[in-house]
């Protein structure tokens, strides 16, 4: 537990001082492409005069300097699986980025969305020694959480406390100062494979970058595509990526699940690539262009140039109806769909009050894929699209850039974890100096 | 499975197509480049270096240093003799003959000279530094003329000390010597050590004393303090310290009324200037005794 503690706040520092320097990059390592956005803040979003939100939801903080994409290479499923060959990709990404901001960026928060996620619930209950709930409460109570079994080669990702309850009040945001008798946490809790964060870890710092922080693609997908009502009411937030379908549900503006699909994009070009026996280019842009999961009668009609890698253009020149290639591609995205029905089923999110679908990533642009997902996964299912942040360029406006630009409102305003508070006073391991300095500071 | 090494060399021959990929060495400069200090340096510092580097081994060698030095004089001198700048001609106004002589002798420049050589200030204190120059102002005219307007000191007074006479003009300044009082007999006369200093109360008492007419000497300094205003006949006037003017306006008035100093009076003694005191002369007391006499025994 301590190493967690020393190697998250180990990057916490390294992220204030990014701030400090006022430049950080964010990073997107996905399955199908790699993205790098480097963030300038100026500053903290200051809120308006009567102390309402600002403009752009009080997200004026910081401002976009630099965007660069490039296609990723030896990232399978959301995880790295040829170093080198991510590594270039990165270097690709973030030396673009760099040019266009015109600025050298040394910390890097990053992203990813493989390394399969597993989240869970924790909870505990302190008697207050005092009245009042002061910080070094919540560490306590936040100490006193009973951490599962989560296995030997796993990481905690994300711990963070998402509703904190006061003798018999419960759904406070913010219990210090407050007076009761006991206090208790529930947290979510998010574990995933170690090896992949080390792989990323290891990735960055070749690159000569400082990891300024982790996060889920997950949760920061869902960060920026659903809107603040949907975040406090309740909702599941799917990004469909290239290589995974990560799943996430919010709750009073908390990630209170997260999961993902192995499954995504890359599996439907390559089905179609296999079905129809054309390269994975070929596939992949045939998918994009006229690819759809409702077939209609006019689809018959609609033959596909796809062409023949034979280089006899006068013979060799195949079609295919449209018709024929939605039959390809519905359905893998329907397995898809119905994988994260099973997820969102385990994560009970039919109990919850609202419950509203919202569907982001690159694969959301499939046509007609709401239609598909509102007869899967329910009737209130929206596609979603990246919030706006400033100096944001048009290319990465799109969905698939859900998790980057989540990634930058995670950056500038990042949620509490359980290593932002300080460990309990009898827990801290030989730092008997500063328990003397606590001591006095407590009692003078 | 494919081998694992030399693929990327395989693959750019088979496509065609460079790795987009920077090398690690073509990223490391990037971000070099990239930073502040770096750049700063580069755009800079780089210049600057080999421009002083340039220079350093340039003038490493004496020779070159000092042809560059001959050169730099060289064009120098030759700016400043060009004849706009010459100065040929010295013109004085406003000073007479022997005065305009001895500014010439003072400032002795051998004419033509450049204006770049010519210390218009030292010139005018020489100048003014002159007894009988009281300002003097110094200029270049265009043409190179080098104009000198001078102001003289006007001799206002006489004064007789030990060292014999001088004229001093109203602010007690020096002006020259003078050889006999007859030159100047129109000038006031004072006398006695510190005199000069007080110049200017002087004057006041000379136009004070005008209604005194031919009988006034002149005045005299008394122990650089206070003045004795001297008539014919030896008569004094001693006034006070205070106010001296005030005091001989008071006795002139009272001898117009009585005739006092028409009197065989040897001293009017004002020192005391609440209480006027006078001196009468040896016989005038034995006639004033005389008749005191001849009254009281005709009674």
């Amino acid at each position: 537990m301590t190493d967690l503690y020393q190697s998250q706040r180990a990057m916490r520092q390294m992220r204030r001082q990014a701030m400090q320097r006022g430049v950080v990059a964010i990073l997107d390592v996905g399955s199908s492409k790699i993205s790098c956005l480097v963030l300038r803040f100026d500053g903290i979003g200051r809120l308006s005069e009567d102390n309402s939100i600002g403009s752009l939801a009080g997200q004026s903080g910081f401002r976009v300097i630099g965007a660069a994409t490039t296609r990723s290479r030896g990232v399978q499923f959301g995880e790295i699986s040829a170093m080198q060959e991510t590594e270039r990709a990165i270097r690709t990404a973030v030396q673009a980025a760099q040019k266009m901001a015109e600025v050298r960026v040394d910390h890097v928060i990053a992203c990813f969305s493989g390394a399969l996620p597993r989240s869970y619930g924790l909870d505990a209950t302190v008697e207050l020694e005092g009245q009042e709930v002061t910080e070094n409460e919540i560490a306590r109570v936040l100490a006193a959480c009973e951490v599962p079994e989560y296995g030997a080669g796993r990481e905690v990702l994300h711990a963070q406390p998402v509703n904190f309850a006061l003798d018999n009040r419960s759904g406070l945001e913010d219990p210090r100062g407050q007076m009761g008798q006991a206090l208790s946490v529930d947290m979510h809790m998010l574990t995933v494979e170690a090896a992949a964060i080390q792989n990323l870890v290891r990735c960055v710092q070749r690159c000569d970058l400082e990891l300024a922080g982790i996060a889920s693609s997950a949760y920061v997908s869902g960060i920026s595509a659903l809107v603040e009502d949907e975040q406090e009411l309740g909702a599941a937030c799917i990004d469909m990526g290239g290589g995974t379908t990560s799943v996430s549900i919010f709750m009073k503006k908390h990630m209170i699940y997260a999961d993902a699909v192995r499954m995504g994009g890359d599996h439907i070009t390559s089905d179609i690539s296999m079905g129809l026996g054309v390269p994975t280019a070929t596939a992949e842009r045939i998918k994009t262009m006229s690819g759809g999961v409702h077939a209609t009668g006019a689809d018959d009609r609609d033959m596909i140039d796809i062409g023949g890698e034979t280089g006899d253009w006068e013979r060799d020149r195949r079609t295919v109806s449209r018709a024929e290639l939605i039959g390809i591609m519905r359905p893998r995205v329907e397995e898809i769909l119905e994988e994260v029905r099973v997820r969102l089923d385990a994560a009970g999110f039919d109990h919850l009050p609202s419950q509203q679908i919202v569907l982001t990533g690159g694969s959301s642009q499939i046509l007609g894929l709401d239609g598909l997902a509102s007869r899967i996964l329910g009737q209130q299912v929206r596609l979603g699209r990246p919030m706006r942040v400033h100096g944001l360029p048009q290319a990465v406006t799109g969905p698939g850039f859900a998790s980057a630009v989540g990634m930058c409102l995670f950056a500038a305003h990042p949620q509490d974890e359980w290593w932002d508070f300080d460990a309990p006073v009898d827990r801290m391991a030989g730092g008997s100096m500063r328990r003397v300095v606590r001591w006095f500071k407590d009692n003078w | 499975m494919r081998a694992l090494t030399s693929r990327m060399s395989r693959n750019r021959a088979a496509e065609g197509k460079a790795d987009p990929a920077p090398s690690r060495l073509k990223y490391r400069i990037q971000r070099w480049m990239l930073t502040p200090g770096i750049r700063t340096g580069l755009r800079v510092g780089l210049p600057l270096g080999v421009i002083l580097i340039a220079a350093g081994s340039y003038l490493a060698s004496e020779a070159r240093r000092d042809h560059l030095v001959a050169l730099y004089n060289e064009a120098r001198a030759s700016f400043e003799t060009r004849p706009e700048f010459m100065v040929n001609v010295m013109a004085i106004d406003g000073a007479g003959e022997s005065v305009a002589t001895d500014i010439r002798e003072v400032t002795s420049l051998d004419l033509p000279l450049s204006s770049f050589d010519l210390d218009l200030p030292a010139i005018r204190d020489l100048i003014v530094g002159l007894d009988p120059v009281k300002t003097a102002a110094v200029r270049i005219r265009p043409g190179g003329i080098l104009q000198v307007d001078v102001v003289e000191r006007e001799p206002a007074i006489v004064w007789r000390s030990r060292d014999g006479l001088a004229l001093l003009d109203e602010t007690g300044a020096f002006v020259a010597e003078l050889g006999q009082r007859s030159l100047h007999p129109e000038l006031p006369l004072i006398a006695g050590r510190g005199a000069d200093k007080r110049a200017a109360e002087a004057l006041r008492l000379f136009a004070a004393a005008r209604p005194l007419g031919d009988r006034l000497r002149g005045i005299v300094r008394i122990g650089e303090r206070r003045w004795d205003v001297v008539l014919d006949r030896g008569q004094r006037i001693q006034l006070p310290v205070e106010r001296p003017v005030a005091a001989l306006e008071r006795v002139i008035a009272v001898s117009e009324v009585k005739d006092l100093l028409e009197r065989d009076v040897a001293v009017v003694d004002l020192r005391l200037p609440a209480r006027l005191t006078v001196r009468m002369n040896a016989p005038a007391v034995e006639d004033w005794w005389r008749i005191r006499q001849l009254n009281e025994s005709s009674y």
